[in-house]
């Protein structure tokens, strides 16, 4: 013993020093485990985590503007918006070779979809602007150039030119505009070197010379661009959407330039940008906040009345004899025999005002015929047909922990001179909250993120923001805005978890045993 | 035996039945007469109908028909939290989710007593039971031991002058056990209640109390002291539960001042004590403890009847030697003789004689 | 032996038939997924013209998928994940616009890919200005219209005939049902609080004009239930939940004609909407010669006039309305039953694509905030 503590580090049988062998079994040992839940930790990921950071990184995601309209992104930056006037020309020139390009990518009008949410009408203005763009008069460009040198004409001469990198160095824009088109055309299968040459590049080659470009190649060194007359393309632009005169399209294309954008989440919490920062909506379009709140609040309404209606039933199954509790089980676990549409629908039938309650009230005298009760297409209807349908999340881990409550602990509270009430309440009742706690986190995790039933009996003032999302990513494809909401639902989710963990204690959460 | 007279009576059982499927009785005609601070325990094969008795009296199971008397009022339909009964349960049945003290101040509580009385009563109950450093802890940190002197403080605190025990001492090991069967008895005999002590254990049973009721099939088979209920079973079913015992067949020849003959299956006639055996002709079965048995001649008192044995087994066990022999025809004939100097070690199939003494040899019913 | 040249040829043949059958059909997939909407309009495309083609077609076999409702969303998503595994889909035209702009749908010739007209007229000429997008090839007209219980008219009364008797509650009490969007809800809101027909849009533009239809339907707000999916409207009309409901007009014919419920038609200003087919961009050659040759069979004059006796929706082809018969089933006429019919179309609208695709966002934001008041 004093020799080893004096002569070093122990050592193993095979003279190693004990601390490494040891850590190399155990390192063994930690490949071999995580080989085992290897493929359950690759499903996690793939068909959680990853669909999850997707959404997150949606809800933030812009970069269709600057990729779709890369020139007009850059010349617009100096632009200053509140100056109460349009761009100046060349934002336009910028504007004119993106929107050809994008056109041919068929980009144009999803660029629109993108900053109609922002804007309205900016759709419209994308989709004819783009089928207009191919008509400006930019061919004047093209007639001119080729005229004074007719080699130009030639896509192979382009082709070549554009290998030269002398050439690309002295023709920036021309250099960007034909990289795009090559590339746009490489992609549809077509060899850039026989394709008909566009205007576009024409035109970003004259804009090239008349900004000083003083290129040395042969071909194009000759060419003289001061006797061209230049088009007029905020005209055009004016004369196929009048919109383009009006600076607030401009200003919302500079405000959502950035390739991250905070715009998804304010428009989630009912805010936009403003020319101060965020701010708040019009209180006419204001719906987001007061269905998250509607959410939480009808979630914990249907938390608590799963509680009330869960509890006897659990309580029955954990104490009747054996055979009456299956059969009792196998009720409670009937409806998830059913599909959740027929549940939901058979509610419907249940409880519209010419249903089976309302008409069995009106034949027992306590309800008018001409006033009877809606109990559908509301929160209450929502509510009714959510408890039902959520109570087995309930009833099971209720059950479960139930089952482990001896009957003796009762037996005892009694024997010590509690009665009834008091041995339920202070004896069995908290013993049984570990299932409450889980029963209620699952049912009010479910219930927030709910959407087929709210959807069919929520009517207006029962529908969840889960339906809003529901429309965002199916009927308005507004999948930005969407991620958004549904990233701030899981915020909440995870910060409620958080705030329970802190209050009662996750360990006093138990499914059974 | 003698009589308990009913004014000394705190505990009455009488002709009380106990059905659950309304066939069959799990407790038939029960008359059971208890004083003031006896300690009395049940004792059973399982399913003998001795925790259903408890039950009757603690209120959790009603009497099918007859009258359970507490003090000499019928408490058959008093529910059990007010009955004032103290209850130590098999499992203990500490509420998990209370400290100890908390668990003690329980009974306390709902009987809506003082903060500070409360707490002294706390304060004592735990010391009786040299707890009293564990009042802030939850049961799950204690040991069974603990658990089980907790569970006892708790039915004791609230002083109940009876105190019902189902088992409480069946999760411990053996040497916890026999310790606490002693601190039981000591602080029940300290504080005067009455007890009523269920087990199967019949060691605890005989040591701890002052009667033993032995139930077999919904009935008491013997109530008596621990000492009597050994030494002159009253029938072959107490015979055979409560210690060991040696059971010869045979059939009654006459019976004749306080002496039966009895012809064993093999021919041979012996003397016996008749117990409950009335008749020539009867058939018996005879009892005899494995220590009243010798086979040193020296040993034997004047008036022994001798048999023929033939060892099958010695097993040496330090104070005494154990041996198996094979007598008139049964094979499990034991005899337990004390370790002492002139007493010869023996060799299976040596042939021996052996020899009791006819008192010590009990006739009883056959069944 | 025997055994072995009897799996080399079942080998073969097998091989042959996985290879896309090119002894049968030149280069073509021989099994093709159509997407539609279920229920009774997917069955009349069973009946007129698919059910017709595969037993023209020995081999080929075609599966449905119900997902037309959520057709964009989960073409963006397949085309974002790089794998179409539908052929061709039913779509409504604002649909088919939006896919047509954003690439996810291939933009068609008509006159090359469909059969002409039997007296020679080309396709596009036929189909006329129904072609709203270079996509589209268009089936049916359909409108959104109203039913009415007609037991549930007042005494005295004589039936709903205009679409502002819905806004009428001293008339003609009792629930209403509204799709639940703004589409065609706040242009019949306008028409009835006074705009004239063709200013609607005009006035719809402005955030003034928006204020009105909401204000209008503020009116009835507390009578209507709100539907979201086709079949509420005929549902709640069977257990007289309410009065008055928007639907499309096929769904109401088989509400009175084959389930004969008392229920009436009320046609004024109904919204015209077309259906018709797209088909996804980027499909492999194999795939898109057997949707091709599909196309041209399930879109030609006959087939189209067929679809109309199962269903009442007029056929989009201007030279199949002289074909249309009587319903297969019921042995009724079905051209009075048609939204074209020029006495259900005295009073109408089209459904208004252009401003639809700018001011939905905007003005459902709107409608949504004022739902949920």
């Amino acid at each position: 013993m004093s020799d080893t503590t004096n002569s070093g580090p122990m050592l193993a049988a095979d003279g190693t020093p004990l601390k490494r062998s040891l850590a190399r079994a155990l390192r063994r040992q930690k490949i071999r485990a995580l080989a085992l839940i290897a493929p359950l930790l690759i499903f996690v990921l793939v068909t959680f985590i990853a669909p999850i950071a997707d959404m997150l990184f949606r809800s933030v995601e812009n970069q269709i503007v600057s990729e779709t309209l890369p020139e007009t992104v850059e010349a617009l930056a100096d632009w200053d918006s509140d100056s109460g006037e349009i761009p100046p020309d060349k934002v336009f020139e910028a504007l004119y070779i993106d929107l050809v390009i994008a056109e041919a990518e068929k980009k144009h009008t999803r660029l629109g979809t993108r900053l109609n949410y922002e804007k309205t009408g900016v759709s419209s203005l994308f989709r004819k602007s783009g089928r207009r763009v191919g008509r400006f008069d930019t061919d004047e460009y093209t007639d001119a150039l080729t005229e004074q040198n007719p080699d130009l004409g030639a896509p192979a001469t382009w082709a070549a030119m554009m290998e030269d990198s002398s050439v690309r160095s002295s023709l920036p824009l021309t250099t960007r505009t034909w990289d795009r088109w090559a590339a746009y055309l490489i992609s549809d299968g077509e060899n850039p070197a026989e394709e008909k040459l566009e205007d576009v590049l024409f035109a970003a080659l004259y804009f090239d010379l008349r900004d000083g470009a003083s290129p040395s190649d042969p071909r194009l060194s000759s060419l003289d661009v001061s006797n061209i007359e230049p088009v007029d393309l905020p005209a055009s632009f004016a004369d196929a959407d009048k919109d383009w005169l009006d600076p607030s399209v401009w200003k919302t294309i500079q405000v959502y330039s950035p390739n991250y954008t905070s715009g998804y989440f304010l428009n989630a919490v009912d805010m936009q940008k403003g020319p101060d920062g965020a701010e708040a909506r019009p209180e006419n379009q204001q719906i987001y906040i007061m269905l998250f709140q509607r959410t939480l609040f009808m979630s914990l309404v249907i938390t608590v009345s799963c509680i009330a209606l869960g509890y006897p039933v659990a309580w029955l199954l954990a104490n009747l004899p054996a055979r009456t509790a299956n059969m009792l089980m196998i009720l409670v676990l009937l409806p998830f025999w059913t599909s959740l549409l027929v549940r939901t629908s058979a509610w419907k039938v249940m409880l519209q005002q010419q249903g089976v309650i309302n008409d069995t009230l009106v034949w027992l005298g306590l309800v008018a015929d001409d006033s009877r009760l809606v109990m559908i297409n509301n929160q209450f209807g929502t509510i009714v047909a959510m408890t039902h349908i959520l109570l087995p999340f309930m009833i099971l881990p209720l059950y479960s922990v139930m089952q482990t409550i001896p009957e003796t602990y009762l037996r005892a509270a009694k024997s010590l001179g509690a009665t009834n009430w008091t041995a339920f309440w202070r004896v069995y009742f908290p013993q049984s909250v570990p299932g409450i706690g889980a029963g209620s986190i699952l049912v009010f995790i479910l219930s927030i993120g709910y959407y087929i039933t709210p959807e069919i009996v929520g009517g207006t003032t029962g529908t969840f923001i889960s339906n809003r999302i529901a429309y965002h990513i199916s009927s308005s494809l507004n999948w930005g805005l969407a991620a958004a909401l549904g990233s701030i639902l899981l915020a909440v989710v995870l910060l409620l978890y958080w705030c329970y963990d802190r209050i009662v204690g996750i360990d006093n959460v138990k499914l059974g045993g | 035996m003698a009589k308990t007279s009913n004014s000394d009576a705190f505990v009455e059982f009488e002709r009380v039945q106990k059905s659950y499927d309304g066939e069959n009785l799990v407790v038939k005609d029960l008359n059971l007469i208890m004083p003031k601070g006896e300690f009395l325990t049940m004792l059973g094969p399982s399913g003998s109908g001795k925790t259903t008795c408890l039950m009757m009296l603690a209120g959790f199971e009603t009497a099918t028909h007859g009258d359970i008397r507490l003090d000499g009022t019928s408490i058959n339909n008093i529910p059990p939290h007010k009955r004032g009964i103290g209850m130590v349960f098999q499992n203990y049945a500490l509420f998990p989710h209370m400290t100890v003290a908390e668990n003690l101040a329980f009974p306390l509580e709902v009987r809506k007593m003082g903060k500070s009385e409360r707490e002294a009563k706390v304060k004592r109950a735990l010391d009786m039971v040299q707890m009293g450093a564990f009042g802030g802890r939850r049961p799950a940190q204690l040991s069974g031991g603990q658990q089980q002197r907790i569970a006892l403080a708790r039915a004791l605190v609230f002083e109940a002058e009876l105190v019902l025990m189902d088992e409480p001492l069946g999760a411990l090991d053996k040497q916890l056990r026999e310790h606490m069967q002693f601190e039981i008895k000591r602080i029940a005999d300290n504080l005067g209640i009455t007890v009523v002590y269920v087990t199967h254990d019949q060691t605890e049973a005989l040591t701890m109390s002052d009667r033993v009721a032995v139930f077999d099939d919904g009935r008491i088979q013997q109530l008596a002291p621990p000492d009597q209920l050994y030494e002159e079973p009253e029938n072959s079913f107490v015979a055979q539960f409560i210690g060991e015992n040696n059971t010869l067949e045979g059939v009654i020849k006459g019976i004749n001042n306080g002496v039966a003959v009895v012809e064993l299956d093999d021919g041979e006639l012996i003397d016996c004590k008749p117990i409950n055996v009335s008749k020539a002709g009867e058939r018996t079965r005879v009892s005899i403890r494995p220590e009243r048995v010798e086979y040193n001649k020296s040993r034997l008192q004047e008036g022994a009847h001798t048999l023929k044995a033939e060892v099958l087994e010695f097993i040496y066990m330090g104070d005494i030697f154990r041996t198996r022999l094979r007598v008139a025809g049964n094979d499990e004939f034991i005899i337990k003789t004390r370790n002492a100097p002139d007493q010869e070690r023996l060799q299976p199939g040596q042939q021996i004689e052996i020899g009791w003494m006819p008192e010590d040899c009990r006739a009883l019913d056959a069944t | 032996m025997k055994l072995h040249k009897t799996l080399l040829a079942s080998t073969a043949l097998t091989v042959a038939a996985a290879t896309g059958a090119h002894a049968a059909g030149h280069g073509m997939a021989d099994s093709m997924t159509l997407v539609s909407w279920g229920g009774a309009y997917q069955a009349s495309q069973q009946n007129a013209y698919v059910a017709p083609y595969l037993e023209m077609n020995d081999g080929v076999s075609a599966a449905w998928d119900e997902s037309s409702a959520e057709a964009v969303a989960k073409l963006r998503a397949m085309n974002e994940a790089g794998n179409v595994t539908w052929d061709l889909v039913d779509v409504v035209a604002a649909d088919a616009i939006r896919l047509c702009d954003e690439g996810l749908a291939m933009e068609i010739d008509h006159d090359e890919v469909l059969a002409a007209a039997p007296d020679g007229t080309s396709a596009s000429d036929d189909f006329g200005d129904l072609i709203v997008s270079d996509c589209f090839i268009p089936q049916i007209v359909y409108s959104t219209t109203f039913g009415y219980r007609t037991d549930l008219v007042p005494e005295g009364v004589a039936p709903p005939s205009k679409i502002c008797d819905v806004f009428d509650l001293e008339t003609y009490p009792g629930k209403r049902a509204l799709e639940k969007r703004p589409i065609n809800n706040m242009e019949w809101a306008l028409l009835c609080d006074g705009v004239a027909k063709e200013d609607v849009y005009d006035v719809l533009e402005t955030p003034e004009g928006q204020e009105k239809a909401l204000a209008k339907l503020d009116t009835i707000k507390d009578s209507v239930i709100w539907w979201s999916a086709g079949a509420d409207t005929p549902q709640l009309l069977a257990d007289g939940e309410i009065f008055i409901g928007s639907t499309y007009n096929g769904r109401l014919f088989s509400v009175i004609e084959e389930q004969g419920q008392p229920v009436g038609m009320m046609w004024d200003a109904q919204v015209f909407d077309l259906d018709g087919w797209i088909v996804p961009a980027g499909l492999p050659d194999d795939r898109k010669a057997r949707v091709m040759d599909f196309l041209k069979f399930a879109t030609d004059t006959q087939r189209l006039a067929d679809q109309a006796k199962y269903i009442s929706y007029g056929p989009a082809r201007g030279s199949s309305a002289s074909l249309v018969g009587q319903h297969a089933d019921l042995g009724i006429d079905m051209a009075p039953h048609m939204p074209t019919d020029p006495k259900n179309a005295a009073n109408t609208f089209l459904y208004n694509y252009e401003f639809w695709a700018d001011y939905r966002d905007d003005i459902d934001a709107k409608f949504q905030a004022w739902l949920a008041k």
